[in-house]
């Protein structure tokens, strides 16, 4: 006898899962992951080089090419990573279809928001407005 | 089946269904701990992606309102933060590597598990501990 298919072989070779979206999220949220950790310690080591230093200095620091789009890496990877882990948190505790959806979308948009701030700040110091 | 095992029970489970069982049925073990770590150091450093925004702001808009910005971060309270934050993100990125193991087939074995959870732990805290450190050197204008 042979084992019950719960998936067909079509469903197999396609590999999107039940959503659509199959390991997309899975496998974003990895590779997000692996490029967060030397910009993440390149990140801690800047801020901990100008911890107490003047204004004027961290913008001169941003407005280094190299510093500005390592910076502008970090922000992005942030709020993309960070984007993708929130809603797993939300998918795995609100059970409730609509607070679901809303705190989903209100997720992606705050995760952003704060990216785009983050980002015109860097983009302000990188082109010398200070 | 009889009819009472699928009626809609709380929460509108049918009646006769296995629940999952949740955190106050377990024992707990410091993988599980490991785990729930992971996950609240990662919202933590969601809610820390805030105040680095607000950092990049203030640094931006000129001097007046990065001196908002190092007055409220000198503060004690802001200093607990910044440990926090230097705390989670050790954590979370050295747990983070132990789930990239994971992913690419390492460290399922339950003895490896237990260790490499402790060892995140100690690594996370001694990282976030010499982390703090060095600023704090660092702004009281000591060279590192």
């Amino acid at each position: 006898m042979t084992q019950p298919r719960i998936r067909t072989p079509l469903g197999k070779i396609e590999g999107l899962g039940s959503a659509r979206s199959g390991t997309h999220h899975f496998w974003a949220l990895r590779v997000s992951s692996v490029a967060l950790i030397p910009l993440s310690i390149w990140f801690v080591a800047s801020a901990l080089a100008y911890v107490g230093a003047e204004q004027g200095a961290v913008a001169a620091y941003f407005a280094e090419p190299i510093n500005a789009v390592l910076m502008f890496l970090f922000i992005i990877t942030c709020a993309y990573h960070s984007s993708l882990g929130l809603q797993t948190v939300i998918e795995d505790y609100i059970h409730q279809e609509g607070t679901k959806i809303t705190l989903l979308i209100f997720n992606r948009f705050a995760c952003w928001i704060v990216g785009a701030a983050a980002g015109y700040a860097l983009i302000r110091m990188a082109f010398g407005a200070h | 089946m009889s009819e009472i095992e699928n009626s809609p029970g709380p929460g509108g489970r049918p009646y006769g269904r296995p629940l999952s069982p949740h955190l106050q049925i377990w024992r707990w073990s410091i993988t599980m701990a490991a785990s729930i770590t992971h996950r609240a150091t990662g919202i933590a450093l969601a809610a820390g992606f805030v105040l680095l925004a607000w950092w990049l702001i203030a640094a931006s808009l000129g001097p007046d309102s990065y001196d908002v910005f190092g007055r409220a971060a000198g503060t004690i309270i802001g200093e607990i933060i910044l440990f926090g934050f230097l705390w989670s993100l050790s954590y979370h990125l050295l747990n983070g590597i132990r789930h990239l193991a994971w992913d690419t087939g390492y460290g399922f074995r339950v003895p490896t598990a237990h260790v490499t959870a402790a060892l995140v732990y100690l690594g996370s805290l001694l990282l976030a501990a010499g982390a703090f450190a060095v600023g704090l050197m660092v702004k009281a204008g000591l060279s590192v």
